[in-house]
Parts: structure tokens; sequence; C-alpha cells
């Protein structure tokens, strides 16, 4: 086994425990590279089909190629998808600043599709390497009533003997990919041809390297216009994954606060 | 250099010790010095320094959460990446502070090997002593020992040697050998990726070239199948199961054994979705799904195992253990354990010892307290198909929750032995001829409830009914025995605990002699009716003859409440004694409810099955009724 299929085998092996001891439970399929390759490894986990709906929490705000490539792949995929609109940004504490204010409409779309499907158990796509906060994340994050992240008090998780036990009224975070990288995630794009929205490739000399709302998130400086340019640009890179996503920069605790109030 | 990192998986290494020896500080120096850090970070942090007017400190690099800056401690195991000439890594920072060790253990047990910061001025601490038992009970037996501040000794080598000496004396203690022992200094930079000037006596390794020494361990290829099975899918016609195998390899058409159990079936196929080439192997890591030549009944929780090599079924398996939980650990606790995919319900038999962290010395104890290691005995009613740690680490060790909390992590140390059955006689009549003469198994219905609960009126009905159908049966009252061999009994804890396993062993004769033995005793403590079903092994059926308190008072046949609650009658179960409710009996009647008739003939058809019928297919039974 190499080291892709060794992470690709904890990630099923996650997706299997929280299918057997999650219900109900769902997807989120925020459209990126990272959802992406969950929902192959879930078709992987599950031989083909993907049990459990997807949700897509829609702000009505992404590009319209992302659009295009949901249409497509919720059909080509044979998933149930679930894409409400998140409700408006009225709705959304105005003290956060303005980007992480529109971000946090998916929290907001996440509380909905909550109480609206009574879902126990929800797979992110987060990564470890992505951001200082979410490298301190469970692969299996509790949520009490409130939805909130209580990195101060996490339950221990060791030996892949995941603790999925809680009291009545908490949901479940499930983070399958939590230990990838980004280049691992391309890399495994690569080797299993796993469709991914054209944005990820430069055009004129920009690309997206993560995808977000119009607005507050910005294509950056690139030649990389396939899956192997973009995993040589990533290799020879020291930047950080979400410098385009304005709402990780607007205060040095932005996002932090962000996570704490249950953004993915 | 970042264009020659490899792509292979990064080596993961936790740096542990005693809080304040300077982990943190350790890390961001890694970090930095090796080129790890995105463009701009420690420029962003120098600027956040300077306007809160602190000096810049490598600390800052992981102190990413508010919350750390403001206590000035590093909450949880954050996972940072960094690389060498040689290869990736991905450091697990766990956190120095007692409260947290939760997070210690969460960040250690991914670990392939581990830092431990030592403070050159301070020595080994509590906590550089606990980490590094903790790394043993973890598996993770590479270590480097980092001892930090070596400025702070004037980088003088008698006292740099004597720091190190201590270390090695107590890691010689719990079995580790470390592979380098460092004098550096993470604040200037001494000794980590650079080789330092101002100790030119010290001619080892820096940190970086230790680390580099360092090989993955291999994985349990070798070892014998197992697979712990998570569970089980439809797919067309056929059944999956699924599972990762945590050892050995399996192929197709490889004879699989499934514990606890008897069964066994062929692997037909290793399923899989969107493989051009269908797979004939799977090794130990991966996660497969595998289909088989015969139905197999099995749920989440076996494990399947090399048919000639399976992990012992056991009842009470001793453990050692590390205890997270506020409230200690004592005997008589009731927990879950899970070990792989399986749980069960298991009773703190025994504490053996607290171990003395310091010392390493087991001391007798009658609690485990928060944080502290020991050795637990643990009985369980079901019977685990669990390994010993030294055969097999993936799965001999495991968890204990209480009231949904994560309370402890384990390694099994101990299974029973089975010399204990090396003096006994076969029999050139087994079992199985009886019950093919009788028509019928022999076996125990276990009657437990509270006094006047209806257990011997029942016992007495189905005594009749199966008797008039030609079945051979006998009735072990509790009163009836105490007459008799059990007269020297009186109602203390002990003697209860005695009655009922003289109980036991006679019902278990009798049983291998082929009768159905119905026995009605209170027997109200779970421990007891544990040990009864250990003696008698898989013939036992706990029947819970249930109804409240306030029913049976009111029926009160022999008078005895109103006795207990007249004269204060000691011990009187449910007056002044406990009952447990049995969790999960294999029959209840609840008599306040069911009519004596109805729970009489939902009696009789349980024991019909269960003697009479086949207990499941393809099970002993059927294949002797077949004929």
């Amino acid at each position: 086994m190499d080291d892709l299929d060794s992470l690709e085998a904890e990630s099923i092996y996650i997706l299997r425990e929280a299918f057997s001891r999650l219900r109900p439970l769902a997807m989120l399929w925020s459209l990126g590279k990272d959802s992406n390759v969950m929902i192959w490894l879930a078709k992987k986990a599950f031989l083909g089909r993907v049990p459990f709906p997807v949700v897509h929490l829609d702000t009505g705000l992404e590009f319209p190629e992302v659009y295009a490539f949901r249409e497509r792949y919720a059909r080509e995929w044979e998933l149930e998808l679930i894409a409400d609109a998140c409700p408006p940004i009225e709705d959304v504490d105005p003290t956060l600043p303005p980007a992480s204010r529109l971000a946090a409409r998916k929290t907001h779309g996440l509380r909905q599709a909550i109480d609206r499907y009574g879902f126990h158990g929800l797979i992110a796509g987060i990564r470890r390497d992505e951001q200082a906060t979410r490298a301190k994340e469970r692969v299996f994050s509790p949520r009490g009533e409130d939805n909130a992240w209580d990195f101060r008090d996490q339950p221990p998780e060791f030996w892949d003997l995941f603790h999925l036990d809680f009291p009545p009224g908490t949901h479940v975070r499930v983070h399958p990919l939590l230990h990838w990288t980004e280049l691992d995630v391309w890399r495994y794009i690569a080797r299993e041809n796993i469709p991914v929205c054209p944005l990820y490739f430069a055009r004129e000399g920009k690309r997206f390297r993560s995808l977000g709302e119009i607005g507050i998130t910005f294509p950056i400086d690139s030649e990389a216009t396939d899956i192997a340019e973009v995993i040589a640009e990533l290799r020879g890179t020291n930047s950080a994954e979400r410098s385009g996503r304005a709402m990780d920069h607007e205060g040095e605790d932005a996002f932090e606060r962000l996570r704490v109030g249950g953004y993915m | 250099m970042p264009g020659t990192i490899t792509d292979k998986r990064a080596f993961p290494i936790v740096v542990v010790g005693h809080v304040d020896h300077g982990k943190s500080t350790l890390v961001g120096r890694l970090l930095h010095d090796t080129g790890s850090l995105p463009d701009g970070k420690a420029e962003q942090l120098r600027a956040q320094s300077a306007k809160r007017g602190l000096d810049f400190e490598f600390s800052f690099l992981l102190d990413s959460l508010q919350v750390e800056r403001d206590q000035g401690i590093t909450v949880d195991a954050a996972q940072i990446w960094f690389h060498t000439a040689r290869r990736r890594y991905v450091i697990i920072d766990a956190p120095g502070h007692l409260e947290f060790l939760r997070n210690m253990v969460t960040g250690a047990s991914a670990a392939e090997a581990a830092v431990l910061v030592v403070d050159a001025k301070a020595g080994v601490s509590e906590q550089t002593r606990r980490h590094g038992y903790l790394l043993g009970i973890l598996g993770v037996r590479q270590v480097v020992v980092a001892v930090n501040k070596i400025d702070l000794i004037e980088h003088d080598e008698a006292r740099f040697t004597a720091v190190a000496q201590a270390v090695l004396d107590y890691l010689a203690g719990i079995g580790i050998i470390p592979a380098a022992i460092v004098p550096l200094s993470a604040r200037h930079g001494e000794n980590v990726v650079e080789r330092g000037t101002r100790s030119p006596w010290y001619a080892g390794p820096t940190l970086v070239e230790a680390l580099d020494a360092l090989t993955p361990r291999p994985p349990a290829s070798h070892g014998p199948l197992r697979l712990p099975v998570q569970d089980v899918y439809r797919l067309q016609d056929r059944r999956v199961i699924v599972g990762r195998i945590e050892s050995g390899r399996v192929a197709v058409g490889d004879a699989v054994r499934f514990v606890p159990g008897s069964q066994t079936a062929r692997v037909a196929a290793i399923e899989t979705w969107n493989d051009l080439v269908p797979a004939t192997t799977a090794v130990t890591g991966q996660s497969v799904a595998l289909s088989f030549d015969r139905d197999v009944f099995i749920e989440r929780g076996a494990v399947a195992s090399a048919a000639d090599n399976a992990p012992p079924e056991s009842h009470v398996v001793t453990v050692q253990l590390f205890w997270l939980d506020r409230q200690p650990l004592v005997p008589g606790d009731r927990l879950s354990l899970r070990y792989g995919t399986a749980e069960h319900r298991v009773t703190v038999e025994a504490i053996e010892a607290v171990i003395d962290v310091e010392s390493l010395i087991a001391a007798p104890a009658l609690a485990l307290p928060q944080n502290a290691v020991g050795r637990a005995r643990l009985t369980s009613v079901r019977p685990l198909a669990i390994d010993s740690f030294a055969d097999s680490p993936r799965t001999g060790r495991g968890v204990l929750v209480r009231e949904h909390r994560i309370a402890g992590g384990f390694v099994v140390e101990e299974l029973p032995g089975q010399s204990r059955n090396l003096t006994s006689v076969d029999a050139p009549v087994t079992p199985a001829e009886r019950a093919l003469r009788n028509g019928h198994a022999g076996g125990v219905l276990w009657l437990t409830g509270l006094s006047g609960a209806g257990k011997s009126t029942l016992a007495m009905r189905l005594l009749r009914a199966l008797t008039d159908r030609g079945r051979l049966a006998y009735v072990l009252d509790g009163d009836n025995v105490r007459q008799g061999l059990n007269r020297d009994l009186g109602f203390s804890p002990e003697d209860r605990a005695e009655n009922v396993r003289r109980i036991a062993e006679v019902a278990k004769l009798l049983a291998d002699a082929g009768v159905i033995v119905i026995a009605a005793l209170i027997s109200p403590l779970a421990p007891q009716r544990a040990a009864a079903r250990r003696i008698i092994g898989a013939g036992f059926h706990e029947v819970h003859v249930a109804a409240d308190l306030a029913t049976c008072e009111g029926r009160d046949p022999k008078g005895l409440y109103r006795r207990a609650r007249a004269d204060g009658l000691a011990d009187f179960t449910g007056v002044s004694a406990a009952y447990d409710t049995p969790e999960a009996p294999d029959l209840r009647l609840d008599t306040g409810a069911l009519g004596i008739e109805e729970a009489a003939h939902a009696l009789l058809a349980f024991a019909e099955t269960a003697f009479v019928a086949a207990p499941e297919p393809g099970g002993h039974a059927a294949v002797l009724l077949g004929g």
C-alpha cells in the first residue's frame, strides 16, 4: 500500500463508521475538490451508491461554473441532493466582519438543515493542514444544541476507536479527510481521475485554489492549466491554500470565531 | 527547499513533556529553521507580538487560537507539517498540562515516534515521567529526548550528562531505549537543525538528524488475520461484510472464522467499485468488503479471523489502563468496553494495582483516580473475542466508556489461562450424543427477579409443561437448595455470591447430563449472574421475571416483605439490599402486566426454541434434529 492507499483506507473506514453508527446521516457537498473526493470515497466505501443525501448549503452566490458542476454531477453520480437556500444575511450576527458575515450564512444554512432534516451526523471535508483552527479538530467532533464547537473540551480520540456515544441533542461532524493535505487531495484526484470544477485551472494567468462565494473568494496568479501542473505548482509553493478566502484574513481571530459558532 | 519534498505520507511525531519545558518553542523553531513556514507567517506574528508589546517567541507560531494566547498554554493537540531533506513530518504538539492528558493521549496515539522534551535546568519532572509511561502503553516505542534550554545550564557537559542519565534510567524502567538524547536550545536554535557551537563536547546528532534516522514501523501483515466487522451490507443478492484488516492478510478462497462463535466460511470475492481488475488479496490497513461462499449470520462487532488462529473468547480480562475520567474507577463500576468494532458491558471486578509513575512501583489500590495508570480485572457477561496486546497490538487494546464519555484506554495484559482445565477427563459420551437421544439439548434457564415476582410459580409451570412433552427437565429452586446443599450459607453478600456459584455449578452438571435446568433464584447482583453465565457457558439463558416492588410486596406469598418491613430483616432484596435489573436478559417476562398463563406460555415457547428447535441456522441442534 502506498501513502494514498493508506489515506483512502482510513477515510473509507471513517465513512463506514459514520454510516453504521450515525443516522440520519448526510454529507456536505461544497462542490469544491475536497468534497468531490469525499463523494468518490463514499462510492468506494458503499460499493457504488452514496447511501445518504448530500447537502449543498446554497447562498445563491456560487460561481456559474460551480452550479453547472453541481447539476451535472448530482445526476451522473446519482446523488440525493438537498440544496436549500441559506437564510438571508440579515439573520447573521452583524458584529462579524463583512466577508465572515457572508460566510456565516452557511452556518445558518447548516443549522437550518439540521433542524429541517434532523441529521445526527454531518460529513464535512475539512483538513488539518488548511487552517490552524482546523488542525485542532477531531475526526468525529460533537456539537451541542447550539451547534457550537467547544475546542477547550473535546473528547479524547485515539487508536481509531472513534467515540460516537453522545447525549441526546448532540450532532456529530465527521471529518474523513482530516489527515489529508492539499497535495494529497490533488494527487488522489489525478490518480482516480475525479472530476473537479474548471475554476481550479488557470485562465489568463489566474486560477482558484480554494472555492467560495463570489465577492469573497479571489483567484491566485497561476499558469497551472491541468491537474499535473497544479500538483507541480503546489510542490513549489509556500503560501497558504486559503489565501484567496477573504473571511480568513479580516482579523486574526475571524476564522476562529466562525468555527466556534459552528462553521465547517 | 520545497521542491525536494517527497510525496510519501508524512512521518507523524508527537512532542511531549512537562509544561513549560519548551515544547511549543521547539516546534516553532523546527518549522522556522527547516523553512517550512508559509511565506510571511513569521513576519506576521512578529508584527502581532510587537502590537501586543511582547517579545517574539517561536511558540507563538503554534498558539493560533485566541484562548491559548490568553492562557499561555497549548490547549489541544495541533498538527503541523515540516520537512527536512529526507522526508515530510507531521508534528502533533501535545500539551504538557496535566489537565489535558486526554489531548496528549489523542496526539501521541497517532505518532510513530516521540520527542520527549526535558528542561535541562528543571530536569525530569512529573509529566516527563507520566508522558514517558503513557508512550509505552500507547505503543510509541521510538523516542528522541530533547534536553532543552541547554543555555540555562551554561552548556555544561556534566550537568547535561546528569539529566541525560536520569532520563535514560527512567525510560529503561519502562522498556524504552531512546534513539538519541540531544542537548539543545530551541530558543537560540542550537542543535535543532543547525549544529550549535557552544557545546563542542557533544558529538551526537542534531534533533533533525536524530529524527531522520528513525524508521516507520512495518504494518502487521505477518500476523494472523484480524478483521473487525464494521457492518454488513446487502449487495444485490449477497451479503457483504465490511471492515479494515488490522492484522494479517486475506485472499479469495481463504477460510475465515467469525468470533465470538464458530461460524466459518470461505471468501468468495473482495468487492470493490470502479476497479478494472478484481482484487484477489488484501493486506493489513486496507478497508475491504468481502462476500462469502455461504450465508454468514453475523453482526458488527464480530472479528473475522484466520480459521486456525482466532482470538480466544473470554469473560474475564486483565488490562493495563490509563484513566481519564474525573470520577475515579472503583470495583463494581459498570462501563462499556470497546475494542475493534465491538462494544460490551463490563463490570470492574478488581483494581489490581495503581502504578506510581515516579517509582514505577505497582501498589495495591481501591480506586484509580483521574490521570492514573494501573491494572484492573474486568468481567463481561458476553464473551469477548479479544487478543492480548503482546500477541496483536491493534486488536489487543480498547477504550472504556462511562455515561457518554471516553473514560480510559487499556491494553490487554492477560486472558484467563486454560491450565485449570488441563486435568479434566474427556467423557466418551458427548452432549451432542445425549441431545440426539433425548430429542433436545441440555441447558439452563436462569430465572432472576424480586421475591414475589413469580419465579417459583413459573418454574413449576414450565417443569410440568416440558415434562408433559417428554422433555427431561428439573427445577433448582433457591429456597429448596438452601435447605440442603447450601444450608451452611446465610444472606450476607459473600454467602449470596457463593449460593449463586454453587447453584450455577450444579446447573452446569445437570445441563451436561442433558437436562433442561430451570434455576429459580433471586440472584440480585449482575456480577453474580455474570459469574453463573461464565460457569455454565453457551447453554445459559437469563430470564428476567420482572414485576415492580409494589406488585411483589402486594403479593408477598411468603410473608417476607411484611417481616422485612416490620422486623427490619437485614439484606432483604428490594427493601434493604439492592437488585440489579438485568440490562440485556435473553427473555423478559413482566408478570405485573402479563397474566400467569401468558407468562408461562411465553416461557415455554422460549424454552422450546432454545433447546428443541434450532438455536440458529446451521447451528448445533438443527444438525442433530435433521436426521
